[in-house]
């Protein structure tokens, strides 16, 4: 048996003091602590649902990180911390973890967490019954028979947890995952409560029906409007929790919500792209960016139905050289983005960006290649090379399409056509290689290379473009069990970068207003799991 | 958004004592036209309408030959920094400074212009052309066809017509052509209750008495005699139509249904500037929206004018 | 009377059923579906998702399922997107936001667009008369996506003195901006229509008689004129009110009031096909049911008319 060095976290947390609480100082770092502790944000759209094996989005999953909690929490930085379990054994022949689940874990009603609600809430997840768009992350976690029993040809229970008793919950997995302790943060396996569900059924995650078991509770929720949490007092570590109430608001317009923030009716809000150095300068403590776990790229349709053009690797690279990424990140985004040159951003944990060459190039140098690498393909003048590029409806993706179908046309003659697809025509479009060019965003499922790098695996699912490369497959499959998988990383990323098979435009940050008196906002979490207990607001 | 077809203007039945009842009566007799004419050329509100409409006008078609840039070509010095270095300038040839994207807002307007004027004209004469067809068809034949015709343009009516464009664009994908189609189908239908009205009363009249004696065919009759008499009314309701399909345009814009990049429209333009507002790009509102203003007054005007003018009683 | 009002209800069915048969398959028609997802399920998942709604089986039986479940039980199912919602229950809580702010925005635009309609007329070509004909015009081409802005620029982000959006449970606070953004064109129309109609009526002879019989103005406007002067403006009230409830996708979005017109809009982007049917059949209902209501309270008012 092999024991995780997870039993130091509780202890360090019970050593903190609590007087200082009492005198409005905060217990760590002693700084003035505010009379209101209450912090409002504003969310772009309602939330998908408020059940944690059913949520499906960004927003839902924050209020699900406050309301509930699962087996392991990140911490600032994105590493793992303990949260209903203390510290996992894992067997010998890493297919079997115990989990340890913290005794004085409660329920907001005042019932103790045990292993049988994991049980209960993961056998929920992969029930066909259920119908979670979620189930596949249950698939994904190896978990035994659970791919079977989502295709409904084996019961619920037979997946692969057990409870020993109220406080050991037994996992097994089909084969074994080294990063699925990493798993365990995510909503689809935080416990749910059996009895609230059964009592309620599919309005148990009303105000007045929701039995949770995090650091706060439902107290209020308008649809589209806003919605309301306050701090569990039957949350086992609710001492340390600062922020007495989360206020969401649901603000459509970005503009708005700006609007809303500068007559302080907001914490947090997205600054829209081009407005940050101008809010830098005019709030230089609020406005802030830092780095995400995501990346934006242009796909080629590699299949039959894309344009023959685009099957000569020169037109590729030629599109994808004389696209001035600069322009990009600096004159549109304006946010802090960094040009891209690889596919994997560079915030991505054990990650080392591999220097490609044309990342090396000056853009000068880049324009008079593309110009030279288009016309061996023998595209000039008089035989323009002509595409469209779809990207669905935002003000930030037709900004970039525009400057790229005009850096395109001026410098290479190009006629570039544009097509604005509102959101589900577009994925409908994308999906059938219904698109010559088209727009695309990634962000990391979890904090690996291999999050993005997958998509260039002919068989995955989001491979949009249809590009296939037998090395780059077998590089892939490799690294799956690799001891230090980043040489097979920068191999494929020399492939994209010479290949091209997409077109690397920039990774992504993120753009906040963020109140200067709101505290500890986990700016290094790339992956942006932040937890509402652990800010705070100091005194002004 | 506010797209509603104006009612104040024109009401489906002459009982209602409304002016535009008694145009289609005052328009029967020849020199009554005539008389209309220098009504409405002595009208100034209306005169000045049409100077500012045809300033417009030209606006639209040779605006480009002032142009030093065109629709869509990006000045790089100027992208991303509008706000700074934007606005309005002879120096660097853009009279009506740029966009967000360095685009010169001048050649954008002209062609934004082109767009909705032709969106507005368009819809405009689909509504009409079809509603009069329609309406003087359903008033002419009588009895059950109309009863029929009349209940579908009932039902027709109940449906939230802005809900159906919005699920058109969805469905058929954003193009000019869908919003051509959208929205002069959904507008035709008052139309068709005004000319239907008229046609009623038009129907015993003797000159139309006399063609039925002498065996002229119904849709003949129609066409050649009802429809004629038709013009007037149709004229007034069709400028003010225009001004709420350019208004009904501008909203599908703002929802991001509108016609596709390069291209633009009024609606594009200012749904675009008033975003920027706040960032203090206020040319990039100022000069589309001053072009739909004056647009969409100069059309009010024109039909206010045109209805007194058809409708002697009023002055 | 009564016959007319069978009648006028005997349409209504068909229509509905119209409706719901013709946007139904509009629907069905759009590319993707409401579980298309930027990741996309795998087909077990999914297939599981779509037999939990029901999408699985033709479409003739989901309508019909549909159809049934409106008629038996009252029930618009479930919100394909929001998934522990019911759309009745979207409904019921978007519903009387629009209702509050539009009722709100239709008193407004009546009293003030009649008013001023009335007061313009009495005051012809005086610049009282200038001033309301050039308001009502500029309000009326002034699309409500920009007005929306502009107020908030001005009360929100200058004069601090309003909140930029929000509902707040209906605080006065945060209905002012609303009301003022989606009134204001309408009131413009109803000046417009006052003022001719009125115009209209105090050229009647019937108007003239009482001048000569030398009445007071006073006793003229309100004793006389102004019901016939009112009559016109009442085939319009009931197109004003849907159209405003229809309309009010644009305060929804600017001020972030949560009310039925976004909720409409987001469903037909999310292809929530539930909730789009729910608020259609809504919006397509309200309608006929405020077009006759207008036209009973026409023809009680006006005894002339009969139908």
């Amino acid at each position: 048996m092999v024991k995780s060095a997870f039993i130091g976290g509780a202890l360090a947390f019970s050593l903190l003091s609590t007087s200082a609480l009492a005198a409005n100082l905060h217990p760590e770092t002693g700084e003035k602590l505010a009379d209101e502790q209450v912090f409002t944000y504003r969310i772009l759209d309602e939330h998908s649902s408020l059940d944690p094996q059913i949520v499906e989005d960004v927003t839902g999953s924050e209020l699900m990180r406050d309301l509930f909690e699962g087996l392991y929490n990140q911490d600032n930085d994105g590493n793992l911390e303990p949260g209903v379990a203390t510290h996992h054994d894992l067997s010998e022949d890493k297919t079997v973890y115990t989990f340890h689940l913290r005794p004085e874990a409660r329920w907001s009603d005042g019932k103790p967490v045990t292993a049988h609600d994991f049980v209960f809430a993961w056998q929920r997840a992969a029930d066909p019954k259920t119908a979670s768009p979620y189930a596949w992350f249950v698939e994904l976690m190896s978990l035994k028979n659970a791919k079977k029993i989502v295709a409904g040809d084996m019961s619920p229970s037979d997946l692969g947890v057990k409870a020993l008793d109220d406080h050991r919950f037994e996992v097994t997995l089909s084969a074994p995952l080294p990063y699925f302790p990493l798993m365990t943060t995510h909503a689809t396996t935080f416990p749910s409560p059996q009895w609230a569900i059964e009592a309620h059924g599919d309005a148990w995650t009303k105000p007045e029906n929701m039995v949770s078991n995090g650091a706060y509770v439902l107290a209020e929720h308008v649809p589209s409007e806003r919605s309301v949490r306050v701090r569990n007092a039957n949350y086992w570590n609710n001492e340390e929790t600062i922020i007495e109430k989360v206020v969401t608001l649901v603000i459509n317009d970005e503009n708005a919500a700006l609007t809303r923030y500068l007559a302080g009716e907001l914490d947090r809000t997205e600054i829209p792209s081009g407005q940050y150095p101008s809010y830098k300068k005019s709030h230089p403590e609020e406005a802030v960016s830092f780095p995400r776990l995501c990346s934006y790229y242009y796909w080629f349709n590699h299949s039959d139905s894309g344009p023959e053009a685009f099957n000569d690797k020169r037109v590729r690279q030629a599109l994808s050289f004389a696209l001035d990424r600069n322009v990009i990140t600096d004159r549109i985004m304006q946010g802090g983005q960094f040009p891209a040159y690889t596919f994997t951003p560079a915030v991505t944990a054990g990650f080392e960006v591999p220097e490609v060459p044309f990342g090396q190039m000056s853009q000068k140098e880049r324009d008079a290649k593309a110009k030279d690498l288009l016309a061996e393909a023998g595209y000039g003048a008089e035989n323009p090379l002509e595409f469209t590029i779809v990207y669905n409806t935002s003000e930030g993706h037709k900004k970039i399409a525009i400057a790229a179908s005009q850096m395109w046309k001026q410098k290479l003659g190009a006629k570039v056509t544009l097509e604005n697809l509102e959101w589900k025509t577009f994925l409908t479009r994308k999906r059938a290689q219904q698109f010559d060019v088209s727009r695309n965003g990634w962000c990391g499922d979890y904090n690996e290379a291999s999050t993005f790098l997958d998509l260039m695996h002919s068989q995955s699912s989001y491979n949009d473009g249809k590009y296939v490369n037998e090395e780059v497959d077998k590089l892939l499959s490799e690294a799956k069990t690799a001891e230090n998988p980043q040489a097979n990383y920068t191999r494929i990323e020399e492939i994209i970068a010479d290949e091209m098979p997409i077109i690397p435009i920039y990774h992504y940050t993120n753009v906040y207003m963020l109140r200067a008196n709101l505290k500890n906002w986990p700016i290094n979490n790339a992956e942006q799991n932040w937890y509402s207990r652990n800010l705070y607001k100091t005194a002004e | 958004m506010s797209v509603h077809l104006d009612r104040s203007k024109i009401t489906e039945d002459p009982g209602h004592h409304t002016a535009a009842g008694r145009a289609a009566e005052a328009v029967a007799g020849r020199s009554l036209y005539a008389d209309a004419r220098a009504r409405f050329f002595a009208n100034k509100a209306a005169m000045v309408s049409v100077i500012v409409l045809l300033a417009v006008l030209a606006f639209a078609l040779f605006g480009s030959v002032l142009a030093v840039w065109d629709n869509e070509t990006i000045d790089w010095d100027l992208i991303g920094v509008t706000a700074e270095h934007g606005a309005p300038s002879l120096a660097n040839g853009h009279y009506f400074g740029v966009d967000e994207l360095g685009r010169d807002l001048f050649a954008r307007t002209v062609q934004g212009t082109t767009v909705s004027l032709m969106v507005g004209v368009v819809g405009a004469a689909i509504a009409v052309i079809v509603g009069t067809i329609y309406g003087a068809i359903s008033g002419y034949a009588g009895g059950r066809i109309d009863n029929l015709l009349m209940r579908i343009v009932d039902i027709l009516q109940a449906i939230p017509y802005m809900f159906v464009l919005i699920l058109l664009l969805v469905v058929f994908g954003r193009s000019i052509a869908m919003l051509f189609v959208g929205i002069g189908l959904i507008s035709w239908l008052d139309m068709a209750r005004i000319v239907r009205g008229q046609t009623l009363s038009l129907k015993n009249k003797e000159f139309i008495e006399a063609a039925k004696t002498t065996g002229v065919p119904g849709l003949i009759i129609v066409f050649r005699h009802i429809v004629p008499n038709l013009i007037g009314i149709t004229m007034v309701y069709a400028t003010l139509l225009i001004p709420n399909m350019i208004l009904a345009e501008s909203f599908i814009s703002f929802l991001g249904l509108g016609v596709q990049e390069p291209n633009t429209s009024w609606g594009a333009l200012i749904s675009e500037g008033a975003s920027t507002l706040q960032y203090g790009m206020y040319w990039q509102l100022g000069f589309p929206l001053f072009f739909f203003v004056v647009t969409l007054f100069s059309f009010f005007f024109i039909g206010d004018g045109l209805r007194d003018a058809l409708d002697p009683k009023e002055r | 009377m009564l016959f007319y009002i069978i009648r006028r209800l005997a349409i209504a069915l068909p229509t509905l059923t119209l409706l719901i048969v013709f946007s139904f398959l509009l629907m069905h028609m759009a590319p993707g579906g409401p579980f298309t997802a930027e990741r996309e399920l795998p087909p077990q998942v999914l297939a599981n998702i779509e037999a939990k709604y029901g999408l699985d089986q033709p479409i003739y039986m989901q309508m019909l399922e549909y159809i049934y479940g409106l008629v038996a039980h009252f029930d618009f199912g479930p919100s394909f997107q929001y998934k522990d919602r019911a759309v009745n229950e979207i409904i019921a809580t978007g519903f009387p936001v629009t209702l509050t702010y539009g009722t709100l925005s239709f008193i407004v635009a009546v009293l003030l667009g009649g008013l001023l309609g009335i007061t313009a007329a009495i005051h012809r070509n005086s610049w009282l008369d200038y001033f309301a004909v050039g308001l009502s015009i500029g309000a009326q081409v002034l699309p409500n996506f920009v007005m929306g802005p502009i107020l908030v620029l001005i009360f929100v982000l200058w004069l601090n003195l309003l909140p930029g959006g929000g509902w707040n449970g209906g605080q006065w606070q945060n209905l002012v901006l609303p009301v003022i953004a989606l009134s204001t064109s309408y009131m413009a129309s109803i000046t417009r229509l006052t003022r001719s109609s009125m115009l209209e009526v105090l050229h009647s002879d019937f108007i003239r008689t009482a001048r000569a019989k030398g009445l007071p103005k006073r006793v003229i406007i309100f004793k006389h004129a102004l019901k016939p002067a009112l009559l016109p403006l009442f085939s319009y009230l009931g197109p004003i009110f849907v159209s405003m409830i229809t309309g009010s996708v644009v305060i929804d979005y600017y001020f972030s009031t949560g009310g039925i017109g976004i909720a409409f809009v987001n469903s037909a982007l999310n292809r929530d096909y539930a909730v789009m049917m729910g608020v259609t059949i809504l919006m397509g209902g309200l309608t006929i049911l405020f077009n006759l209501l207008v036209d009973l309270a026409y023809a009680w008012i006006d005894p002339k008319i009969r139908y």
